[in-house]
């Protein structure tokens, strides 16, 4: 059971990583990557959503799809999980845990429409990982997708800010040097690949 | 048929349904209050979110206003204007607050401060500041790498000829430039006071004198001048106090490094850079004896003359001394446009093969 839970984990952080390697959520690894700080605030709130979108994804797929036949309604369904989800959360940080909040707050519309969140949703019922997903295991593989995102945009954020600093031919600045940055990130996360079990 | 379209439907709209008053009650439940004038002083403020008030934006200063213990007029982007308005919402009276500027105090361009390497890294100060302190002899001054340039979100700052140039009417005072800059030669100062000591170098006279053309030498000749006494010395710098200056500029006028400088609308007024010596060739520095060599000859004759004359007859040598002197100052005049022509002439050359070897 553990080395199931550990293997899901690694395979979610390092191998398959949601960025870097199935390009899941580019928007906001280019987006929020320009300082270490606030990327790091964006992946706490990616793992956290994702975390809540696990749990709450399999429930409506394995308590309301699935009994009703109704398999094919998945993506939409998900979709107005995640969406509600992150509104509630929002407004639940806001009362409750206002420090929270402002650190979060801003990244939190933002996950709503990210890709990746559905993609965990999604991997988890389809058996990307090759592995019936129980509860626990959706989970797991949820939070740990979320560490993957951390990792790819807080290494991405890091590379970013020196470039700030650096002497960069005139017609790379900007996002074309950042693409280039983000694609040999990629290409360094190919070497897990030799890891997968 | 009916079932596979009627179920989808009945689910899919339950979820929503179900989600829609989740969403609703949750609104309701943890709703926070915020305060209403919250919005109407963020309507007032630029919006700029420079930090200028000392707050993380103008939205964390409207909270912090409505929170109580917080003057109105710290915004500096907007100055009196916005203040009175805060203060109109806030229903208190607004404090008036002096009107502040950025000043760089430096003048140290590169032809007048000494450079003690090239650098040729990434163009920013802090690259620069790293790398033995930038390439200023002077451990003091602007770096001219322009970081304050890029935090500035008014369009103030500039660099012209090596060193930051703020450009007062733009300068709201927020005091990025001055948070940023890795020399700290940026100062926020009242714009009522228009005179500034252009320098921040506290070494002693001759290593300030050495490394920098119009470094303050802290001779304190500003202080023994200044009629209120607003100037004072210390650590080998002078300092004018902007609460005790009149703006007369008896200082500008008498400080022997033209250190001291006016504020003007357009920014300070610099100072020329004096010509640096030019450097001589072997062959010049042997036309320059020669040459000095003619007018020591010149000069010693006339005199020996005089000397003869005194000796001889009273009456005569005074007209003939008159003479002989009228000669000789028409000679030296001469000697000296001559001189003054040869020095031209060499300082164009020396400026020619300087403007070669940048070329090269």
């Amino acid at each position: 059971m553990v080395a199931d839970l550990l293997i899901i984990a690694i395979g979610a952080i390092l191998i398959n990583n949601f960025v870097l390697v199935q390009f899941l959520g580019i928007c906001p690894f280019l987006g929020v990557s320009k300082k270490v700080d606030t990327s790091v605030g964006m992946g706490f709130a990616v793992i956290f959503v994702m975390a809540c979108a696990s749990i709450i994804t399999w429930c409506v797929q394995y308590y309301l799809l699935v009994p009703f036949h109704l398999e094919y309604l998945q993506t939409i369904a998900f979709i107005l999980v995640i969406a509600v989800l992150v509104q509630f959360v929002e407004m639940f940080l806001k009362k409750s845990i206002p420090s929270l909040y402002s650190a979060l707050g801003v990244y939190l519309p933002l996950i709503t429409t990210n890709c990746a969140v559905l993609g965990v949703a999604i991997q988890n019922i389809t058996k990307f990982t090759g592995v019936e997903m129980s509860f626990v295991k959706s989970l797991v593989y949820g939070v740990s997708a979320g560490i993957g995102f951390t990792i790819a945009i807080v290494l991405f954020a890091g590379v970013r800010e020196r470039l700030e600093s650096s002497n960069v031919p005139e017609f790379l600045k900007g996002m074309p040097i950042t693409l280039v940055t983000a694609a040999l990130l990629s290409i360094a996360f190919l070497g897990f690949s030799g890891l997968s079990f | 048929m009916f079932n596979s379209i009627l179920v989808p439907i009945l689910i899919i709209g339950g979820m929503g349904l179900v989600f829609g008053v989740l969403l609703g009650v949750a609104s309701k439940v943890f709703a926070v209050k915020e305060d209403e004038r919250i919005p109407k002083i963020l309507e007032v403020l630029p919006g700029a979110n420079c930090g200028g008030c000392g707050f993380a934006g103008c939205s964390a200063y409207a909270a912090a206003l409505c929170k109580g213990g917080v003057k109105t007029n710290m915004c500096p982007v907007g100055g009196e204007a916005v203040a009175n308005q805060i203060a109109e919402i806030m229903g208190v009276t607004a404090e008036k607050k002096e009107r502040m500027v950025a000043r760089v105090l430096c003048n140290g361009s590169p032809d007048r401060a000494v450079q003690k390497y090239y650098f040729d890294g990434p163009r920013d100060c802090y690259s620069a500041h790293k790398l033995g302190g930038g390439e200023k002899m002077c451990a003091y001054g602007c770096l001219g790498f322009g970081s304050c340039v890029k935090v500035c979100k008014f369009g103030a700052i500039s660099i012209k000829n090596g060193v930051a140039y703020v450009n007062i009417d733009k300068c709201v005072a927020c005091g990025a430039c001055a948070e940023e800059c890795p020399k700290k030669v940026i100062k926020i100062l009242p714009l009522r006071s228009k005179y500034t000591i252009n320098c921040k170098s506290v070494e002693k006279g001759k290593v300030t004198r050495h490394d920098c053309q119009v470094g303050c030498i802290g001779c304190g000749i500003c202080a023994k001048t200044c009629p209120k006494g607003a100037i004072s010395i210390s650590d080998n710098l002078a300092v004018i106090d902007p609460a005790k200056c009149v703006n007369c500029g008896l200082c500008a006028q008498k400080c022997p490094q033209k250190a001291i400088n006016k504020v003007t609308p357009e920014g300070l007024v610099r100072p020329e850079p004096k010509p640096a010596k030019p450097k001589l060739t072997p062959e010049q520095i042997e036309a320059l004896k020669a040459k000095k060599a003619a007018q020591k000859k010149d000069q010693s004759q006339p005199a020996g003359q005089k000397e003869k004359n005194v000796k001889s007859e009273q009456v005569k040598a005074d007209t003939k001394f008159n003479e002989v002197v009228k000669e000789n100052i028409a000679k030296e005049a001469e000697a000296r446009e001559a001189g003054a022509a040869i020095e031209k002439s060499r300082n164009e050359d020396v400026s020619k093969t300087q403007e070669i070897e940048i070329n090269e």
